[in-house]
């Protein structure tokens, strides 16, 4: 049977901004869809509140609301575009809480719209843990032992009936919030009580410990005819503990006998078949007691995942286009295997290589979290990595990760405590730890034992460690070595020869890589796939590329700083060169992404993005050039030395790029083209920086110079604290200097995104931050246009974006941060390259910034491209950042120059109070309409916020304030009830927020000394979901929000309507 | 071809694995260290490498495993599909000599050179299966002499090829006995006579279950002897080899059609297919897997099945008195029939799987239900 023709339109609904626990996977899959239901010619209507996915290109569909994913925004756009069906399975947890909503608000019936791919009885039982649990006792599979509990009180009678350790489930939150691991009675009943506030419905499982079991994931789809497949199975290196998406994962299952995976394999199908999932995909996970081989289901998501994106990739074996085909009334054997192009997609995929996905973290950005891993994920990003056996791909993955390694070898920071003890918790570098405790001499069956991972993993450590020992620098061990995963920078260390050295030595006697294509079928059957990763074996498989053809490296791993922004600019980079007539070939590690579906591009290499690996392609294909300019930071790390090694980079060049690090000659064209900036100087010790810092004159703005996202980046207010500063510093910088500049205190700043063909500049935008100086761009929200730019400054940022890209010969992209005080515009930060706020300007300017930059970069002129002709539009669009501070509760939730975003939405109307008040919807903020504001900021505000605290009044808020504030505000004749502090006895404001009093925060940090206080507010507010603002500049955005909330303002359009 | 296709690795004893058509794959020898030489095949499943080894069907086959880790879960004594292992010779990227898994009993490398068989590791397995893909099986030989190709081709020269050969002759049992042995008393309402081309244990298990009780005959068993044991239905079992090379196992079945419900598996469904006057051919390169998309035909239900046939049944052969009920999703070959005269079925594929998925076990309920009607 074909597709459904009762169905003209479909509304699909994405994840929104990117968190932890929900990232780019969702833009793939959400990409997969729409793509594959237009071709069968759908009305597509897209619902996403991130302006940086490629889904939300708007000519992906034929409706798409950059809106927030709220149940009010749905309805007023279901009543506008009349869709016939919904498909909430693509969008992560996102969508289907939303799809679920609108279910119980009897929505979908009052306008008569399906729900495809899924049903809301369905994702309950799935989701709810007690309905789960008796659903599978009734069709005979096994889940752990333990029960339900609502309130303390029963907890502490389940606990009599499990020993410890005994896990805490909050139901219904996402990526495992709030849940833990209790030891010890004392610890049980707190952490129970974070589980039940964490649960929207105060409820948590208390269940047996699996610690220790295996673990694994199976990927399944099924049709409604009831045929499934299983797609792809994974193994968890780290056992039952630590959260899947925490955890080191190989694909397909290592360590399961034939027996023990149809078991699971039963299971998995037997499940979706009791939860009723009719379409789609889901992910169902097990665990496995390695004494006994017990197996128990732990749970399943009945829609895509980041494993369902992991398991797309590992497979070739497209999960989220297929889902959206079964949707719409597809069986399997009816959708085609585009790989092999004439099978169908009712088939196993088999894998002739291993998989690994090793995820990144990025701990060192969250000082609270102590760097242990647990049920619930902390994760910010993975990369994935495919050799022919499980070595392979385990060194290559670490190569991927971009954190200083070259594979599996200690890290290079001081050894730290290696005793088996601190074996037993998971942390980033476990594998590297049990490396240097094979070194040690230690067993097998001890790091077994103190690990609990499996002895076949361990084995294949051991194996790769014993393979160093025998080595000495001859073909035949360069040749082991090389089949075992190990780089030339491995090699190189062990012989005390230099990179180069061993990449020379290696083609002097043909030592290179092959490579071979990921096929879904083990070669059984011809393909067609574009999709390649390298080995060392006896024969090669590809040849490369006929024609005019350009590499386009990705960005890597999702870190903070560096994440879904890049691979859309990755793949407009793609499309660009496509449409004229190039072949493009993109290089990238992480799975998560657009750019590594296999036919985004005309080839896929996935590989690490490391100086050898690019090289080993480039040798391979002799590309017509590389495109370095849109992977973020990666590429950036090795664009010298391909350069150097003769590769032709196209756009601007890696020299260029690299002036906006260097300080010193940097500064030395600003002197040239006249051009302010803020004093600066760097230094090495902390001597110079005191007297650097002296000269230009407290506070200044100090950073470790060619780090990411702000990395240890901080305002220093004084001498001592410039002196602890320069100590700690220099373990993140090493030996490059630190750069201290002025910092312009109460200065406005912008965001300049701009084009350049070397002749020519077109400025895209300018933005301007609503964050005062001094709190990182990644992390302050921005609004387009300028709300404050008066014309001759606005001149003089146009005047000096047009000096700068051209006295760097840009060619492409390029981005200027500018500060403006007292009418004096300075220059604070040139990246002549793709940024952040690339996709979001190209959203709100309908103009493809990052496809063209690539045709410049390929050698068009901006004069080829009609662009000022488009006409300008009257919107205002908010670009907000989110943070995960609810996955870090003991974070300190001010803002500083250190970036700890994770992503980011957009709000656009016509009026900037609807804007922002979208923005902040959509990025989770619930802002009241009306209630109880509390109030306390520091000094300098204090005049400020008399104006924002009169407005709240207007608003018919009711105000509370500490005693400083209080009296403020009573002195300027405003009604205020005052509070205690934290510190000042009870009850106090911490009280008042737990029980729910408060409905709107503001509160500016007082200082470095004393934050205390606001520390725990800032806390219990992430705890209670009640928004706190921490500036004074945000805090009247939000008054202008609030205000458009209450006068009931907010529109929504699509960009169709907007631009069209 | 760079310097990888010559250089051996440091850790074993070099080993080649000379094909027909000349090529060479270096490795390291595994198992015994002798020569062996066959068909060679490839499978792509990747658990359940024990039950493939041990199945008869792959009598006298080198065996190539496309999944580069074999052995990882060691063997134990319950994954058998026979006594002993069946392949003569394994090709592996990486063989584990370190198993984990609670049922583990040893390694695959101690297994193997108990049973005496060879095996090479460390080879361009996918290279291979693309070869194999291609030009279709053809022999070949492993060994260990790697500096004499010229007389590992004159070796070559000597194994037989396997259009032709009656392999049956050589797994089938030498002479009838009861299943399950007659200790382990059941009451089962049916007894079925099995006969025996190269019979998997796990299809004697899911009779059993079924509700069957078994007598496993010798392949070339005359059908008064069946008849004579009071039988309720006949199971014609797989096997190795060419089906055409059956001659008496296609007379036996010949003559038993509309006596007993017959239900054939694999080289039993090649076997009752020339019974009922179809033919068979040999297929490019065979299907062996536990991934082969199988439809069914009167339900439109798709069946993940487990396969191992490097000959089909051609489909343009049936005579109007047979129906095809299966087809292969992969490339439109017969996968199952029944005839519309007799009560007589059979596939292509393994139901009773080990390795591979479950989902067509309903068959073996199919023959109970022919044999309820009688």
């Amino acid at each position: 049977m074909p597709k459904r023709d009762d169905l003209n339109s479909i509304l699909i609904i994405g994840a929104g901004p990117i968190i932890i626990g929900q990232a780019c996977e969702f833009d793939y899959s959400g990409t997969q869809a729409c793509k594959s239901l237009r071709e069968e010619g759908y009305r597509i209507i897209l619902l996403n509140s991130n302006p940086a996915t490629i889904m939300t290109d708007p000519n992906l569909a034929d409706a798409t609301y950059l809106e927030p994913i709220t149940i009010t925004a749905i309805e007023e756009i279901i009543k506008k575009e009349k869709p016939s069906a919904i498909l909430p399975t693509v969008g992560g947890q996102t969508a289907l809480d939303l799809a679920i909503q609108l279910e119980k608000n009897g929505l979908l019936q009052k306008y008569d719209v399906e729900l495809i791919g899924a049903n809301v009885q369905a994702i309950e039982i799935a989701e709810d843990r007690e309905k789960f649990k008796s659903a599978m006792h009734e069709v005979g599979i096994e889940t752990a032992a333990g029960r339900f509990a609502s309130s303390i009180d029963e907890a502490m009678e389940i606990v009599r009936e499990i020993p410890f350790p005994i896990i805490i489930r909050p139901s219904f939150t996402m990526g495992g919030t709030g849940g833990s691991t209790a030891y010890n009675i004392e610890e049980f009943s707190d952490l129970v009580d974070i589980g039940l506030n964490a649960s929207p419905i105060h409820q948590v499982l208390i269940e047996e410990s699996l610690l220790g079991w295996k673990e694994y994931e199976m990927e399944v789809v099924r049709d409604r005819a009831d045929n499934a497949v299983i797609v792809c199975s994974i193994e968890n290196l780290d056992p039952m503990g630590i959260h899947t998406g925490d955890s080191i994962t190989v694909a397909p299952a290592q360590t399961l006998s034939d027996k023990e995976y149809q078991k699971m394999r039963n299971w998995s199908i037997k499940c979706l078949r009791k939860i009723g999932v009719d379409t789609g995909g889901s992910n169902v996970q097990f665990a496995v007691n390695p004494q006994n081989g017990r197996m128990i289901i732990i749970e399943m998501n009945p829609r895509v995942s980041r494993s369902s994106a992991l398991a797309s990739k590992a497979t070739g074996y497209p999960i989220a286009k297929v889902a959206a085909k079964l949707a719409v009334g597809y069986l399997l054997d009816e959708i085609r295997n585009d790989i092999t192009g004439y099978t169908t997609a009712a088939f196993e995929p088999v894998l002739d290589y291993v998989v690994t996905k090793i995820p990144r973290f990025d701990f060192e950005k969250f000082p609270s979290a102590d760097g242990t891993l647990g049920v619930q994920m902390q994760s910010v990003g993975e990369v994935m990595a495919i050799g022919r056996t499980f070595p392979e791909s385990l060194q290559k993955a670490f190569r991927s990760l971009e954190t200083g390694l070259s594979g599996i070898e200690p890290k290079k920071t001081p050894s730290r405590d290696l005793s088996l003890y601190t074996m037993r918790f998971g942390t980033a570098f476990r594998v590297q730890k049990i490396w240097s405790a094979f070194k040690q001499g230690r067993s097998l069956k001890e790091l077994h034992d103190a690990t609990s991972i499996d002895p076949w993993f361990l084995h294949h450590i051991r194996q790769l460690y014993q393979k160093t020992l025998e080595f000495s620098l001859r073909p035949e061990c360069v040749i082991l070595l090389k089949k075992n995963g190990f780089s030339d920078i491995q090699i190189a260390t062990m012989s005390g020869k230099s990179e180069d050295d061993i990449r020379s030595y290696r083609k002097i006697h043909g030592i290179l890589p092959v490579y071979k294509i990921v096929d879904t079928c083990a070669a059984e059957f011809e393909s067609q796939t574009p999709y390649c990763y390298s080995t060392y074996e006896q024969f090669d498989e590809i040849e490369p590329l006929d024609g005019k053809k350009i590499i386009i490296l990705g960005s890597g791993p999702n870190r903070i700083g560096q994440g879904l922004e890049f691979d859309y600019c990755c793949v407009q980079a793609v499309f660009g060169l496509q449409s004229i007539g190039y072949k493009t070939i993109m290089v990238n590690c992480n799975p998560e992404t657009v750019s590594t579906d296999f036919d985004i591009s005309d080839r896929l290499y996935f590989e690490p993005l490391t100086y050898e690996d690019v090289m080993n392609i480039v040798d391979f294909e002799k590309p017509d050039g590389v495109l370095i300019q849109f992977g973020g930071q990666t590429p950036l790390n090795i664009a010298s030395r391909l350069k150097e090694s003769g590769v032709s980079i196209l756009g601007t060049s890696p020299d260029a790029i690299d002036l906006a690090e260097n300080r010193q000659k940097f500064g030395e064209i600003l002197t040239k083209l006249q051009i302010p900036v803020p004093d600066w100087g760097t230094a090495t010790t902390v001597s110079e920086a005191i007297v650097i810092a002296e000269k230009i004159g407290f506070p200044v703005l100090v950073r470790p110079s060619y780090v990411l996202g702000g990395r240890g980046m901080e305002i220093v207010y004084d001498g001592a604290e410039l002196e602890r500063y320069v100590e700690n510093a220099t373990e993140i910088s090493g030996n490059y200097p630190i750069l201290i500049d002025s910092f312009l205190e109460d200065a406005f700043e912008f965001d300049v995104d701009a084009l350049c063909d070397g002749s020519d500049v077109y400025i895209a935008g300018i933005m301007q931050h609503i964050e005062e100086a001094g709190i990182h761009s990644g992390d302050s929200a921005c609004v387009i246009p300028p709300y404050w730019l008066p014309k001759n400054s606005r001149l003089m940022i146009e005047d000096y974006t047009r000096q700068l890209a051209l006295s760097l010969n840009t060619i492409g992209l390029v981005n200027i941060q500018f500060a403006m005080k007292h009418n004096t515009i300075y220059v604070i930060e040139v990246n002549p390259r793709a940024s952040r706020t690339v996709p979001f300007i190209s959203k709100v300017i309908n103009i493809p910034i990052a496809k063209i930059a690539s045709q410049l970069a390929a050698g068009k002129k901006l004069s080829d491209f009609d662009l000022l002709s488009k006409k300008r539009n009257h919107l205002i669009a908010i670009k907000k950042p989110v943070f995960p501070f609810n996955k870090f509760p003991g974070e300190n939730v001010f803002l500083s120059p250190e970036m700890r975003s994770t992503g980011e939405v957009i709000g656009i109307d016509s009026h900037l109070g609807a804007a922002y008040a979208k923005a902040e919807i959509g990025s989770g903020n619930r802002l009241p309409k009306s209630g109880i504001a509390f109030i306390s900021v520091n000094d300098e505000d204090k005049i400020q916020v008399v104006s924002v605290a009169r407005d709240l009044l207007e608003l018919d808020f009711e105000l509370v304030a500490t005693s400083g504030t209080a009296a403020l505000l009573n002195e300027n004749g405003l009604p205020v009830a005052e509070i205690l502090k934290a510190t000042e006895g009870r009850p106090n404001i911490l009280d008042a927020i737990k029980n729910g009093e408060i409905h709107l925060i503001i509160n500016t940090p007082m200082g470095k000394w004393s934050r205390r206080d606001e520390y725990m507010i800032g806390r219990d507010a992430v705890r209670h979901s009640v928004p706190a603002i921490t500036t004074i500049s945000g805090a009247r955005a939000a008054v202008r929000a609030i205000r458009a909330i209450q006068s009931g303002k907010i529109r929504y359009h699509s960009l169709q309507e907007i631009f069209n | 071809m760079n310097r990888l296709s010559k250089e051996n690795n440091l850790t074993g004893i070099p080993a080649v694995l000379v094909l027909e058509n000349g090529i060479i794959f270096h490795g390291t020898s595994i198992g015994a260290e002798k020569n062996a030489g066959g068909e060679v095949c490839f499978n792509t499943g990747m658990t359940g490498y024990q039950e493939t080894f041990t199945d008869p069907s792959y009598h006298g086959q080198i065996l190539t495993m496309t999944y580069p880790h074999i052995g990882n879960y060691g063997v134990n004594d319950i994954d058998n599909e026979s006594q002993k292992i069946q392949i003569a010779g394994l090709v592996v990227k990486d063989l584990c000599d370190t198993p984990s898994n609670f049922q583990s009993q040893s390694s695959l490398q101690d297994y193997l050179k108990e049973q005496n068989i060879t095996g090479i590791q460390d080879v361009d397995t996918r290279a291979l299966t693309k070869i194999i893909r291609s030009e279709g099986a053809m022999n070949a030989l492993i060994s260990t002499d790697v500096d004499d190709i010229a007389g590992i081709t004159k070796t070559l020269d000597t194994v037989p090829k396997m259009t032709g050969l009656d392999l049956v002759s050589k797994v089938t049992c030498k002479e009838s006995y009861p299943y399950p042995p007659p200790k382990e008393m059941i009451n089962n309402k049916y007894h079925v006579a099995v006969v025996d081309y190269g019979v998997k244990t796990n299809i004697l298990k899911q009779l059993t279950e079924s509700g069957c009780r078994l007598t496993v005959y010798p392949a070339a068993t005359e059908k008064e002897q069946l008849l004579a044991a009071e039988i309720d239905g006949v199971f014609l079992s797989n096997g190795p080899g060419d089906p055409a090379a059956v001659n008496y196992g296609i007379d036996l079945v010949k003559s038993l059609l509309g006596k007993k419900p017959i239900f054939g598996i694999c080289l039993g469904h090649q076997i009752l297919c020339h019974a009922l006057g179809a033919s068979t051919y040999k297929l490019k390169f065979g299907h062996r897997g536990c991934n082969h998309p199988v439809k069914n035909l009167s339900t439109g239900r798709v069946e993940i099945t487990s396969q191992n046939h490097g000959f089909a049944v051609a489909i343009e052969s049936l005579p109007e008195s047979m129906q095809a009920t299966h087809i292969s999703l992969n490339d439109n070959t017969l996968e199952g029939i029944q005839s519309l005269n007799f009560p007589a079925f059979s596939v292509q594929y393994h139901p009773e799987s080990s390795p591979g998925p479950h989902d067509s076990r309903y068959l073996f309920n199919h023959f109970i239900e022919l044999m309820d009607q009688q």
